[in-house]
């Protein structure tokens, strides 16, 4: 048992360094770093320098135009990422669509819509959830109706984390007839946004901004090309998807940065005269965030090495997306502490990127309790934590 | 020994509680929160013109006596409905600092205004580093002649937008933590060398950043004795630190009972959300949260009252116990409501943020437990 990374890793290591430092825009890494919010352009200018060093598909087989890296190299890449300040690639064509379609597509599905992903050309979004839809997902009702060559789909997706930008959304859909089980009426289709048949509500979050939408599909045609696989097969794509995305979901990464960053906000904060982070309660809570993350980092290493001996991730990796969210909430909440009054002014344009005006409290602050409201989706989104601990509670201990 | 509101108390809160159902649904306080102003005008006048505008001072002072349990009912039903008019900022504090510190002119010149709505307050006196130490004040003050100087910058003054006259806290003399050698002093908001960054807070309410520079001031602006301020701004502050644990109090009570609600109508797996047991204890919880809450709230009220020297304790204790209900409750609230609980729209989310900058208004939850240790 040895956690060292080989001769072969190291140098993978330098050539990420290498990469970020030279490559990484600054403004937007020192947005990432400072917790604020970057405009489509910056996240489609990043991605697409990912795509021109070949890194894009990080998951995505090599045959695809994927990296092909080992389970520890994209380990390497999230902790160097997150050091850097490089922001996540929006997931929903890299990381939600794209492997469906390379899994299930046809191949002139591959070539239609592969390419145009890796190169970010073209913005996806997510139509799972419905309003009625939440944690039990299998019941959404947006119906496709098969008509000649073509489905006519009705119904409303909602939580659709920026549609707003979005040329297609895949979408869940209802297909077959009342007889049909729920999860055998399920069918996954690829929907071209431009279509006036299509409206997108949006829906502000607590921090005030506008992150996801109500989609409305009023009897829009999509040609039967665009299904995935077979009609009623949808649930089992999207099932497979999910555990596609267990890697990374622990964040942790992400959370040491943050923690990390912390630790020096709290050292120059002011406390009646001495360093907060000498505070005794306050250092006794982030060591123990500190501490449950470094479990975290351990349970998460735990299930890579798994994977890389072959193992496919189980419903225990369930952990990774509880601990990670609690623990990235904890550490949301701590910057609040640390902002003390300051988390208090709700200034927008001060938390958005390119802020010139005259700024209020310091900067790390003014994200700060925004960030931490808007963050409680966390627990919630991608299966919410209950769901989470129903998994195990069902697949793992057997109860 | 006896909790119960006596007819007056009864009659207060009857008031406020139909104010707060009759005129401040949740979109009614959207529209204020969104207005110019941030808080209703009419609304105001309604206060005075109900006489709770005079809760917070005694009735040598004109006012209906100060208890702190008629402060506390108040509080809490204005906490029910997320009211942002300041009452807290104008009547209890800067009206609470006044009565306590000021002179017999200074009273008689003022409080009649700040009690019949003419008069809006704000006290500056956080600075950007000075967290919840109250004697941490480097916003000085030098005696020329029959003027003070004033020079400094005060951070996230509630209610500083609107206020026709602040009150600051200035250090004229001593080092900056020093608890000696603390002043108020009392002037117009827009006194020249006063500048005012406004803006909008977290929770729905106004704050600014205040800067002064040379501002010049006359010295029988003092309120009470040069260097001797400490006193009565703590007093004052552990008031509002009452009020504020018994608004948050008043948000729990709507906030537990909502996500109980929400969780009988919400149906996912063919059946309601509150019929899994591992919900239903959450709930329990908040429950329990609430009510030690609610009671803690009480034992501080009674002793503010009791006046024995008891009561800075008592205060912190409160602030502590209600600091760490008003985490959970708003967490669980917005994690049980799910995804629409981290929206705009709903009200729940704002209950939330409310719940949550009163964590650290007035002392942190770890702020006020270390003082209660230390007291």
């Amino acid at each position: 048992m040895n956690i060292d990374f080989s001769a072969e890793e190291l140098a993978f290591q330098d050539e990420v360094r290498q990469f970020l430092s030279t490559k990484l825009p600054a403004d937007i890494s020192e947005g990432t770093l400072k917790g604020l919010h970057l405009g489509k352009e910056a996240h489609v200018r990043w991605q697409q320098i990912l795509h021109a060093q070949g890194w894009a598909g990080v998951n995505w087989p090599v045959e695809h135009g994927g990296t092909g890296w080992t389970p520890t190299q994209k380990y390497i890449w999230s902790t160097e990422c997150a050091n850097a300040g490089a922001p996540d690639v929006v997931p929903f064509g890299l990381k939600m669509v794209a492997p469906v379609i390379y899994s299930y597509g046809n191949e002139e599905q591959k070539k239609r819509f592969l390419p145009d992903i890796l190169a970010s050309n073209v913005w996806w979004c997510q139509g799972y959830s419905e309003p009625n839809a939440g944690s039990d997902l299998a019941s959404l009702r947006t119906t496709a109706v098969r008509d000649g060559d073509d489905y006519l789909v009705n119904g409303t997706k909602t939580w659709t984390t920026l549609g707003q930008y979005a040329d297609w959304i895949f979408c869940l859909v209802r297909t077959g007839d009342s007889n049909t089980k729920n999860q055998e009426a399920i069918t996954f289709l690829l929907i071209d946004m431009n279509d006036p048949a299509i409206t997108v509500s949006p829906i502000y979050m607590l921090d005030g901004l506008r992150e996801v939408n109500e989609i409305h599909f009023d009897n829009v045609r999509v040609p039967a090309a665009n299904r995935i696989g077979e009609e009623g097969k949808g649930w089992t794509y999207a099932k497979v998807l999910l555990t596609h995305e267990r890697t990374g979901i622990a964040r942790v990464a992400a959370s040491k940065q943050k923690l990390a960053a912390l630790k020096v906000l709290a050292q120059s904060t002011s406390n009646g005269g001495e360093a907060l982070l000498d505070n005794p309660a306050f250092a006794q809570k982030l060591a123990e965030v500190e501490i449950e993350l470094l479990a975290l980092e351990y349970t998460d290493l735990r299930a890579l090495s798994a994977v890389s001996t072959g193992k496919a991730p189980g419903p225990e990796s369930s952990i990774l997306k509880i601990t990670g969210t609690e623990v990235g909430q904890a550490i949301d909440e701590m910057y609040v502490e640390v902002a003390g009054y300051y988390s208090m002014p709700f200034v927008k344009e001060q938390f958005m990127v390119g802020f010139e005006g005259d700024p209020v409290g310091p900067e790390e602050a003014a994200n700060s309790a925004p960030h931490y409201f808007n963050n409680r989706k966390a627990s919630i989104y991608g299966g919410s934590n209950e769901i989470q601990k129903n998994i195990i509670s069902k697949a793992v201990l057997g109860l | 020994m006896d909790f119960s509101y006596n007819d007056e108390q009864q009659m207060l809160r009857d008031s406020v509680s139909k104010f707060v159902h009759q005129d401040y649904d949740f979109d009614s306080r959207r529209k204020i929160v969104d207005s110019e102003t941030g808080y209703s005008k009419e609304h105001w006048a309604l206060f005075a013109e109900l006489g709770w505008l005079m809760v917070p001072f005694s009735e040598d002072d004109g006012g209906l006596g100060g208890s702190a349990v008629d402060l506390m009912l108040v509080m809490e039903e204005f906490g029910k409905g997320m009211v942002v008019e300041p009452f807290l900022n104008t009547a209890v504090i800067g009206g609470g600092l006044i009565a306590d510190a000021g002179s017999d002119v200074q009273k008689q010149d003022l409080l009649p205004s700040v009690m019949e709505g003419q008069l809006q307050l704000a006290f500056a006196f956080t600075e950007a580093q000075s967290r919840y130490n109250l004697a941490d004040v480097d916003t000085r003050a030098e005696l020329q002649g029959e003027h003070y100087v004033i020079n400094g910058k005060k951070a996230v003054v509630l209610n500083g937008e609107s206020a026709d006259k602040l009150i600051v806290s200035v250090r004229t003399a001593g080092a900056q933590r020093d608890r000696d050698g603390i002043s108020l002093l009392l002037l117009d908001a827009d006194t020249a060398g006063i500048s005012r960054q406004a803006y909008a807070t977290i929770d729905g309410q106004r704050a600014a950043e205040v800067s002064f520079d040379n501002v010049k001031v006359s010295a029988e602006q003092l309120l009470g004795a040069a260097g001797q301020a400490l006193p009565s701004i703590e007093k004052i502050i552990d008031r509002a630190t009452l009020a504020v644990c018994a608004e948050a109090v008043g948000s729990m009570e709507v906030v537990y009972k909502k996500t109980v609600e929400y969780t009988q109508t919400r149906k996912q797996f063919g059946v309601s959300l509150a019929s899994f047991q591992a919900l239903q204890h959450r709930m329990v919880d908040m429950f329990i949260e609430y009510e030690q809450a609610r009671s803690i709230l009480m034992m501080a009220a009674m002793q503010l009252d009791a006046g024995e020297g008891l009561a800075p304790k008592a205060i912190s204790a409160a602030k502590s116990r209600v600091g760490k209900a008003a985490r959970k409750v708003g967490q669980e609230a917005v994690q049980l409501h799910g995804g629409i609980g981290v929206t705009d729209e709903l009200d729940i989310g704002h209950y939330f943020k409310r719940l949550t900058s009163v964590q650290y208004l007035y002392g942190s939850t770890d702020f006020h437990t270390q003082r209660f240790a230390s007291l």
